[in-house]
């Protein structure tokens, strides 16, 4: 059972290197089991879904990247900021011409980069453009669109779009459509997922990130304490263990016993290293703690022996679902 | 893994620009606060300049307010005569700051209040680099210091860093600046020569979509932008070339990952390309093994034989760690490697993984520590704590 059922629109957020990309991906293909159609997205020009789905840089084109167990699709689209300007120009106001003549000028460039706020009204409408298409008009039909958003120091003021723009544009079509992706942004059909890794900086940083969220009115959804180790010492060794005060004469008569010469330059490196994952339990726990007391649902993915690919994805995704984000 | 052997000493002894960049999140603010340190306790007067420090690191180095002033760190061995000042960014202060130096009290005001400004100042992705240059720019005109170690903005890529300040140089040097600033300046019938087809086409797109007041707001924005600064590009270009000088040198910092080594493998080349000094790879969270003759096929197989004889299952634990060890040292040292065999010429400096985060004075030593001691002389990680907690 999802925790989220009302949700259409899944926002992946996390700070840099916790593998948001990987949580945003695996998230699609869950939601995508069983025959569901599912749009995933990237905004920041990185091309991180090619890069992990093995296919060349997306365009600025729906394109579909998997096949999701039970037959569902997952299609990928990076958004960028001057294509979704031009079709915006298009769409609205049948000004093709005049965007290709807009862009000769550098005024895209301009526009973009004067005002940047502009420029994640431009990105989030795309994204909100995907997550309410309806039958009758063009384009594919989604039953999820998944966001591979900005990072979470950032993640606030990209999805407040309202108010970044509110100073600049106080009417017009801009403010219209930035009025109207705040409406869907917070919605219940609108969910941001922190990513965190279970070490200092990005647990601070998802904590911090839920505040400023909470602030501005967009809805929480759930924490994906993602990479997380298997402790693999006994539980009442672990405070021993990272002190350095295992028992080398047990040690040694263990190692002994197994079958492998044992002598004291190979007990303090074992020790050493021991000493290094409790350290390490250790910190994953307060962590963990601190994540706790944000009281929302969390799931915890595991730490991947080697490098991600597809495979991989599925697997992720089964957890996630298994636990109830899907 | 044969590099090509560093003299990190020799460096921070001659230095007067050292500028830490790579991925975010990958230790850059660690990697040049402990390099100033160092540097500072070697005898020379340094300042870092750090972006966005971890809180309780900032705590450590005395830097509790943003406020862009260069504060003593206390608790730095002065003896050798140097000394070590830190300072955080506060981008829009900074950029503030240009504004009130350049303009007058009015004018000033007016752009300081305008939304354009406002949302520039705090938001354009380039803001916070081109602040970094135009920080680096005044702590070194400052004369106060010998050496400035820089800390770069935590970019969606390393390369924005290097790129920014121009961007936004050229941005307001550009023609579309141009194009909003013909009616007023030429004004009244002068207007009507420069009401190309272009710019009114412009002006009415932008007006539909964003609204006339909007239009206005950006032109008298641009238009006090303008006058004030004049030659905005040549600000930057001139910060540019401060990167080019003799004395300045760059650190890329990365850890043994995929991704974190390709933005740090495309720096190198972008320095290359651009002649900028690299200085060295300095590659955090490495890990390594105390006993690697112990492998992990065997490790493995001993835990299975002490799990099915029931005994010492301490150890069969401990081995277990160790293999896990060994495999993620073997992982990160391939990654190193394949970087090595790319770039050749670039001298990589490893730097144990830490258990914890680095939080104070004495953590940054040990990490330059191994900097200075150069990639062979690292002993593993275990070894070198009980070394120097000892």
């Amino acid at each position: 059972m999802s925790d989220f059922p009302s949700v259409k629109l899944h926002v992946v957020t996390g700070k840099g290197g916790t593998g948001k990309t990987t949580v945003a991906a695996s998230l699609a293909l869950a939601l995508a089991a069983g025959g569901r159609q599912v749009l995933l997205t990237e905004v920041e020009g990185r091309q991180g879904i090619a890069q992990l789905f093995d296919a060349p840089p997306l365009p600025y084109e729906e394109r579909k990247v998997a096949v999701a167990r039970g037959g569902g699709e997952v299609y990928a689209l990076a958004i960028d900021p001057e294509a979704a300007l031009l079709e915006y120009l298009e769409m609205f106001y049948n000004l093709k011409r005049a965007g290709s003549a807009l862009k000769r000028l550098g005024a895209i460039d301009f526009a973009t980069t004067i005002a940047p706020g502009l420029r994640d009204v431009l990105l989030t409408g795309k994204v909100m453009e995907a997550a309410t298409r309806e039958r009758r008009g063009g384009g594919r039909l989604y039953d999820a669109v998944v966001l591979d958003a900005p990072p979470t120091g950032r993640i606030a003021r990209f999805l407040n779009v309202n108010s970044e723009v509110a100073g600049l544009a106080r009417m017009g079509p801009v403010r219209q459509q930035a009025d109207s992706v705040m409406t869907l942004l917070r919605s219940r059909k609108t969910a941001v997922h922190l990513v965190t890794v279970l070490e200092e900086m990005p647990v601070q940083e998802t904590i911090d990130g839920v505040a400023e969220l909470d602030r501005v009115g967009l809805p929480v959804g759930g924490v994906v304490v993602n990479m997380v180790r298997e402790p693999l010492l006994p539980f009442d060794r672990i405070d021993d263990a990272a002190a350095g005060r295992l028992d080398r004469a047990e040690l040694s008569r263990g190692l002994k016993s197994a079958g492998l010469e044992s002598n004291d330059e190979l007990v303090a490196a074992l020790v050493g290293e021991s000493a290094d994952h409790a350290g390490r339990v250790q910190l994953e726990e307060r962590e963990r703690s601190e994540l706790a007391e944000l009281e929302r649902p969390t799931y915890e993915l595991p730490m991947l022996a080697d490098t991600v690919d597809l495979a991989c994805l599925y697997d992720l995704g089964d957890q996630l679902a298994a636990q109830g984000l899907v | 893994m044969s590099t090509r052997p560093f003299e990190l000493d020799a460096l921070l002894d001659s230095a007067s620009i050292l500028v830490c960049c790579g991925a975010g999140g990958v230790g850059k603010t660690t990697t040049s606060a402990a390099l100033a340190l160092r540097a500072a306790e070697r005898g020379r007067r340094v300042c870092v300049l750090t972006i966005d420090p971890a809180r309780r690191l900032a705590q450590s180095m005395g830097l509790t307010e943003l406020d862009n002033t260069p504060r003593a760190v206390a608790g730095v061995d002065v003896s050798n005569g140097g000394s070590l000042d830190a300072m955080m960014l506060d981008m829009k202060r900074t950029f503030d700051d240009i504004v009130l130096a350049h303009a007058d009290p009015q004018r000033a005001q007016q752009i300081l209040s305008n939304p354009f400004y406002v949302s520039l100042s705090s938001s354009f992705a380039g803001t916070q680099e081109y602040m970094a240059m135009e920080k680096l720019g005044q702590l070194k005109r400052d004369g106060t210091w010998e050496l400035i170690v820089v800390d770069t903005p935590p970019s969606r890529s390393a390369l924005d860093f290097l790129d920014a300040p121009q961007r936004l140089g050229r941005f307001l040097d550009g023609r579309m600046i141009r194009l909003l600033l013909a009616p007023a300046k030429a004004g009244g019938r002068g207007m009507m020569k420069v009401f190309t087809a272009g710019l009114s086409m412009f002006t009415n797109v932008l007006t539909r979509i964003i609204g006339a007041q909007a239009l206005k707001d950006l032109s008298l924005f641009v238009t006090s932008l303008e006058t004030m600064f004049g030659g905005f590009r040549e600000r930057a270009e001139q910060t540019y070339r401060l990167l080019k000088e003799p004395g300045t040198a760059f650190v890329v910092v990365a850890v043994p990952e995929r991704d974190a080594l390709r933005e740090a493998a495309y720096f190198v080349e972008r320095l290359a390309d651009e002649q900028m000094p690299l200085a060295m790879l300095a590659l955090n969270r490495v890990h390594t093994s105390g006993a690697p003759q112990l492998s992990v096929e065997r490790s493995l197989a001993a835990a299975e034989a002490l799990d099915d004889s029931g005994e010492s299952p301490l150890t069969a634990a401990v081995l277990r760690i160790h293999a896990e060890r060994l495999k993620t040292s073997a992982r990160d040292g391939h990654l190193a490697e394949r970087f090595v065999a790319a770039h050749p010429g670039v001298p990589v400096v490893q730097v144990a993984a830490q258990p914890n985060d680095v939080h104070d004075l004495d953590g940054l030593r040990l990490i330059v520590d191994e900097l200075a001691n150069g990639p062979d002389a690292s002993p593993p990680v275990s070894a070198t704590r009980k070394k120097r907690a000892g």
